[in-house]
């Protein structure tokens, strides 16, 4: 064996070295979170509310906000995503127009989610004097949510061949009620994919609901649930901690007692909210490959 | 008479045309929303970061090179306390020195994942890379605070809340961002370039090194920009480790402060309207001009070094 195949040979056992120690990370982290973690998790602790001074509070506030605050944030965004992007990818043309609109997004998904968060601050809290409030959370999040949204729905929508679109306009639909009827049906698995695999990232946010949502949790009245009362859990005027905001709040405060404890409970829920996220997304994604590519 | 009817109907538009029209305008007008959005956002917060300047008459010099950041109050030589030098000093620290840490691993294990074992690398690190990039940064942050901080305290000295750590935590939060991009712009490079290679007698190493990383390097370099701008741009993981201290750094592992760590931090201690607060929101400009500067960079490499077939 020469000089430069050993030198191949040992290159090569430093990648696979490099990539078996991703690998370590990983399960490292899911490990530590877990073990951490799960042992604090239990009924009690996801239903009863947060205790500021005192051991033994719970999550179940923050959970409750961090679901209603993830379902208002994509109704309010599914909507203007998926208008976006049929007209990005189904009228579009090539031209400067376009383009522009494109950055402009690029540039939306790329700002840190801290600036998206202040920038929600100012007009919604500040301006619009929503205060410290589900609704101003759940504009922000809408926000930082379009840009992905819009993209993994244009990329669901460019999946759908061709052949559907000239058939629907051969029976002599008109190119919108095409769109409407034929292909975003078809493209219906990638954009629910999509949703949930957003969903994930919108779950876990926090740096733009510190000054938005706020950084409290109200104690709920769970039996009202008319949103015009204050203390309803539906009430989109009242301050809602999620329960990312909850891990940081607690974590960089630091005055409960069993701090350590809540927080690696709250991590391990948070994290296995995002793993059946991403799991039922790849599940729901094979799924829906398997039924097209099967001709039956 | 039945002509003119007809005449008429003909010149009007139908019902599915109309419908048509307004079809599209609903998607236009959803597409224009976000546009509106992204130029609000540098509108609003542009006009709010130079108050500081055009409003409290605070020099551009005193911010970006003064050392002292306790807004409200002077230094001793008499200017008024808003040096954010600090500040942007530990952001470009952080983000280089994780830059610099992650880059080989990224660049080896997207090397693996297409070059060596493309199975394999389909398999575990493909969804390996897709839940790293899932775990939220607060969650990150925690970790940070659990094992980082104490095993740098251990290791290296000081408080173990520094420059240091938040380099290690963000050099996990990066790294996937890098690997999937990296690995894209692999696989963009023709099959026929190895080919080619292995065919002139190189190694395998020699093939991944001479030929396929030197292709792909405009894309590899995006990638890097792109895990720098999250990195720059990475507010509560970096918060919860680095100290928030707005002192200059003297060492790795002394207490220190990024411009993200003191938005979330301060911005809810100050009052609208003063300088204090007036001085953040010029932070939160350097941050934002920071990512648009990014992504002229990520653009500017593109049109460089795309594929051109």
């Amino acid at each position: 064996m020469n000089r430069m195949q050993k030198q191949s040979q040992v290159a090569m056992g430093l990648l696979r070295a490099i990539a078996g120690f991703v690998v370590l990370i990983l399960a490292f982290l899911i490990g530590y979170i877990f073990i951490t973690g799960l042992p604090n998790i239990s009924w009690k602790f996801l239903t009863s509310p947060a205790k500021a001074f005192s051991a033994g509070g719970g999550i179940g506030i923050q959970l409750f906000n961090s679901f209603y605050l993830l379902i208002l944030a994509m109704l309010i965004s599914l909507p203007i995503a998926l208008g976006a992007s049929i007209y990005l990818n189904e009228y579009a043309k090539d031209n400067w127009f376009t383009s522009t609109i494109r950055t402009a997004i690029e540039i939306l998904s790329s700002l840190p989610s801290v600036v998206v968060g202040l920038f929600g601050f100012l007009l919604f809290v500040v301006q619009y004097n929503f205060g410290f409030s589900i609704i101003s959370g759940a504009l922000t999040l809408t926000i930082f949510n379009l840009p992905l949204l819009t993209r993994n729905i244009e990329e669901a929508l460019a999946s759908v061949a061709d052949d559907q679109r000239q058939g629907g306009l051969g029976l002599g639909l008109s190119k919108y009620e095409t769109i409407i009827h034929i292909v975003v049906p078809a493209a219906l698995p990638g954009i629910i994919s999509g949703i949930i695999l957003c969903s994930g990232r919108v779950f876990g946010e926090a740096a733009a609901l510190i000054y938005t949502a706020g950084q409290s949790a109200p104690a709920l009245n769970f039996a009202d649930w008319n949103p015009f009362n204050i203390d309803s859990p539906l009430s989109p005027l009242r301050p809602a901690e999620t329960l990312a905001v909850h891990i940081w709040k607690i974590n960089s405060e630091g005055i409960m007692p069993d701090l350590t404890k809540v927080s690696s409970g709250s991590a391990a829920v948070l994290v296995l909210a995002i793993l059946i996220f991403n799991l039922s997304a790849r599940y729901i994604g094979r799924k829906v490959f398997e039924k097209m590519t099967s001709m039956d | 008479m039945q002509n003119q009817k007809l005449a008429k109907q003909l010149m009007k538009k139908s019902k599915t045309a109309r419908y048509e029209r307004f079809g599209r305008l609903l998607c236009l007008s959803a597409l224009l929303l976000i546009m509106v959005i992204v130029i609000g956002i540098i509108a609003f917060i542009a006009t709010k970061g130079m108050s500081t300047f055009m409003k409290d008459h605070i020099s551009m010099k005193d911010f970006f090179t003064g050392t002292i950041w306790n807004p409200g109050a002077k230094t001793p030589s008499g200017h008024a306390a808003v040096g954010a030098l600090p500040m942007i000093v530990g952001s470009f620290l952080v983000t280089i020195l994780a830059a610099i840490l992650s880059t080989p691993f990224a660049i080896g294990t997207a090397v693996y994942m297409t070059e060596i074992s493309p199975k394999r690398g389909a398999k575990i690190l493909q969804p390996v890379t897709e839940l790293l990039v899932g775990i939220p940064s607060v969650v990150y942050g925690f970790i940070g605070l659990s094992v980082v901080v104490p095993f740098v305290r251990n290791t290296f000295g000081g408080s173990g809340f520094g420059i240091l750590s938040g380099t290690f935590v963000l050099f996990v939060m990066i790294l996937p961002t890098i690997v999937s991009m990296t690995v894209d712009s692999l696989k963009s490079v023709p099959t026929y370039y190895r080919q080619a290679s292995l065919a002139l007698g190189a190694t395998k190493w020699q093939t991944i090194w001479k030929v396929v990383l030197r292709a792909a390097s405009p894309g590899i370099l995006t990638a890097v920009v792109f895990g720098m701008a999250r990195a720059f741009g990475e507010a509560l993981a970096v918060q919860m480790v680095i100290g928030n201290a707005s002192l200059m750094p003297h060492n790795l592992v002394s207490p220190a402060s990024t411009l993200t760590s003191v938005l979330t931090a301060g911005m809810g201690n100050t009052v609208m309207g003063s300088l204090q607060n007036d001085a953040l929101w010029s932070l939160a400009l350097v941050l934002l001009a920071m990512s648009l500067f990014f992504n002229l960079l990520v653009h500017f490499i593109g049109k460089k070094g795309a594929f051109s077939k």
